[in-house]
């Protein structure tokens, strides 16, 4: 088809006033996606980016039984740590009644993040006869450093009321044992010299690191219940981006092969549906963007995999019209009746593919959820493509010259 | 194209594979996944390829002995340095310094190893995970049926539903069969497929649908061999679509996600075959038998 040809001979008018409009509708629409894809960064999943991720469980001990303040405020704590850890945009939510899950992109030492946010921290003095003096909430600051020898000790300064209880518990305590313990596990006794009023120092460290990370925890509080890691991920970020690219090499292949497919099968309306699987992928792309969806590995397989389905809706259309050319429709009437009778079947098959994918949300965890998120959209955009602007594109290019037309549609 | 002709010998294909799928299910039973069974699955990356024989060797070593490893699934991936691990100590996942012990030993067996992937899961989320997945497949086929008794009518639900159930067992025992894991993602799969197996097979029931209100004196039987042969194309073409971006996927999409598409082709094409030769035959069983039983009814009421 010539450009001469194409912006027709017989007039300077390339389509209807109306068509035009819509026309013009299609491309506003692809370019606030283009836009929205181009302002706002994709939102990557763990296996995309790397990171680590934990699922912690609050745990009853004989003394506490969890309940719905104890589960907010080990989420506080937790919050807290994580910022002491610096590790940029974590993510931490509630699952479930006692579940707290974290998400940490781009921490450079998994483990030791692990420990820390997963430790109970719950620092008590006690004196010889077991009684405690004060806990871990009375300390207004801790910091990593060292005592008179040299070793690695925390210095800590107490609160007010911390100050008092301490202050009495050290004159009653003259010459005797106080016991500093961490998660019921003694750290050091050391022999009350003198009345303490607000600030002391932890010894028993064994080294300069487990001293900067208790301070660090000291600091974040303790957690009011025992927290058990159920379910701990950690990937390198470089495992990731390898997922990305083979991801994009099969995605580009996959998709070529379908642009290519269509073509071959279906000639100009072929065209057509691939230029609205082009719109359909600015559409998908920008709703991720702007729900701020997670892109994870098997959210792109399921990308992929709506490319396919989004064809399909399109493959439905285009045979209709087939058929309603063979039963002797003129091109125009038939791409109506095609459209108009393609309609409720693809309503139909695509709402059933919904209900499966809203389960697969609602059930789902992690990946799976970012699954069921990519499908759901997969499926909306490829219904508005394939019904939208598939039509407005074969109006606008049929209208000119319907007769014409119709042997490029393998009726 | 006589489909419904030669209906037994397609409902004989279809429980070949599902009772040799069984077969192995029941003896040798899922490849499971720490997903499900709770444990450890670790990616080591080293400077060289090596062998599962290697690995094994090391993870037997006696400064492992005690974590006694010596049933870890140990699987070297294709085309890289990389083996991954799946291993539990008494049914826990690998702590951190026994983490740290296994790479030490790697390292020092093998030359240089590093984690670049590690899971660890403890069993109750296992058993969570599986209760939660059948729960959502069963929720699944209870929707649609819902769903197609309204807009259509509770025989094709039904057919179609027993068609779902047919693409299950199909990836179920070919993942039995194949020793293929099962893990989360195989879930999403399987899902993934019941909702694509429907979206097909309604295409087919739509024209059924369509083809009764105009129908004369075709028997049920015509009926839906033409239904068939009118959709056919349309079937043939978009599973193919669908296939070609998968079977991309599979080839070129990397490890991760080899097991999640091989468990899409499989149902991709069971979802097609069972749409065409599994879902109508069973409505068109069913609705001659009702016609039969009318008959004789009817002839009785004579009398």
């Amino acid at each position: 088809m010539g450009l001469c040809e194409f912006w027709g001979k017989r007039g300077n008018r390339l389509v209807r006033p109306g068509m035009l409009w819509k026309i013009l509708g299609v491309i506003v629409i692809v370019a606030i996606c283009a836009g929205v894809i181009y302002k706002l960064p994709m939102n990557l999943g763990l296996d995309l980016k790397g990171g680590t991720r934990l699922v912690l469980e609050a745990q009853d001990t004989s003394t506490v039984k969890v309940d719905e303040d104890a589960v907010q405020r080990a989420k506080e704590v937790i919050q807290r740590r994580v910022d002491q850890l610096g590790v940029a945009e974590p993510v931490i939510y509630r699952q479930g009644e006692r579940r707290i899950v974290v998400e940490l992109a781009g921490v450079k030492d998994p483990q030791r993040a692990k420990e820390i946010i997963g430790k109970t921290a719950m620092l008590e003095f006690k004196d010889e006869s077991g009684n405690i003096i004060m806990t871990g909430d009375d300390l207004k600051n801790a910091t990593a450093g060292y005592d008179e020898y040299g070793r690695p000790a925390v210095h800590f300064e107490l609160t007010p009321a911390g100050g008092k209880k301490f202050e009495k518990a050290t004159r009653e305590n003259l010459g005797r044992q106080i016991s500093i313990i961490l998660d019921n596990q003694v750290l050091s006794s050391p022999v009350v010299q003198a009345v303490i009023k607000d600030k002391g120092i932890i010894q028993g460290m064994r080294s300069m690191e487990e001293t900067k990370d208790l301070s660090m925890m000291l600091r974040a509080g303790a957690l009011p219940v025992p927290m058990k890691i159920l379910h701990s991920e950690t990937l390198e970020p470089i495992l990731g981006r390898e997922s990305i690219n083979q991801s994009a090499v099969a995605a580009t292949i996959g998709i070529a092969l379908v642009l290519l497919f269509m073509l071959g099968m279906y000639r100009l309306p072929g065209i057509m549906a691939d230029v609205a699987l082009a719109v359909y992928a600015f559409i998908v792309f920008a709703a991720m963007a702007a729900l701020h969806a997670t892109l994870t590995l098997p959210g792109i397989a399921g990308m992929i995999l709506s490319v396919g389905m989004a064809v399909d809706a399109n493959v439905i259309i285009f045979e209709r019209i087939k058929e309603e050319l063979r039963g002797g429709k003129r091109l125009r009437a038939a791409i109506e009746a095609g459209f108009t009778r393609a309609f409720t079947c693809i309503l139909d098959s695509n709402l059933t593919t919904l209900i499966t994918a809203g389960v697969l949300y609602i059930y789902g965890t992690g990946p799976v959820k970012g699954f069921a998120v990519t499908l759901t959209l997969g499926i909306l955009a490829s219904m508005f493509t394939a019904i939208v602007v598939t039509r407005i594109i074969m109006t606008a290019i049929v209208d000119r010259n319907p007769e014409r037309y119709a042997r490029y549609f393998g009726a | 194209m006589d489909v419904m002709g030669r209906r037994n010998l397609f409902f004989a294909i279809s429980a070949i594979v599902i009772l040799v799928g069984l077969v192995f299910l029941a003896t040798r039973g899922l490849n499971l996944g720490v997903d499900f069974t709770g444990g450890s699955l670790i990616r080591v990356r080293l400077d060289h390829p090596v062998t599962a024989a290697e690995v094994r060797d090391a993870l037997v070593a006696p400064e492992l002995a005690d974590m006694h490893l010596e049933k870890a699934v140990i699987q070297p991936i294709e085309g890289t340095n990389d083996v991954q691990i799946r291993a539990h100590v008494q049914g826990k996942p690998l702590s951190d310094p026994q983490l740290k012990r296994v790479v030490d030993t790697l390292s020092a067996r093998l030359g240089s190893a590093s984690v670049i992937e590690a899971e660890m899961v403890e069993p109750v989320i296992g058993k969570e995970l599986l209760s939660k997945a059948m729960m959502a497949v069963l929720l699944g086929w209870i929707g649609i049926l819902i769903y197609v008794s309204v807009r259509f009518e509770y025989r094709f639900a039904v057919a179609g539903v027993a068609a779902l159930i047919h693409d299950v067992l199909v990836i179920l025992g070919m993942f039995a069969i194949l020793g293929r894991e099962v893990n989360s993602p195989f879930i999403a799969a399987v899902l993934t497929i019941v909702g694509y197996s429907i979206n097909d097979t309604i295409v087919v029931f739509d024209k059924i649908r369509e083809n009764l209100k105009f129908r004369k004196r075709e028997t049920y039987e015509e009926l839906v061999n033409k239904s068939i042969t009118q959709t056919l194309g349309r079937s043939l073409n978009t599973s193919l679509t669908t296939l070609l971006p998968v079977i991309a996927l599979y080839l070129f999409g990397g490890a991760t996600i080899k097991d999640f598409s091989l468990a899409l082709i499989i149902g991709l094409i069971s979802g097609t075959y069972s749409s065409i030769f599994v879902a109508s035959p069973i409505w068109l069983i069913w609705k001659n038998w009702e016609r039969d039983r009318q008959r004789k009814f009817a002839v009785a009421k004579a009398r």
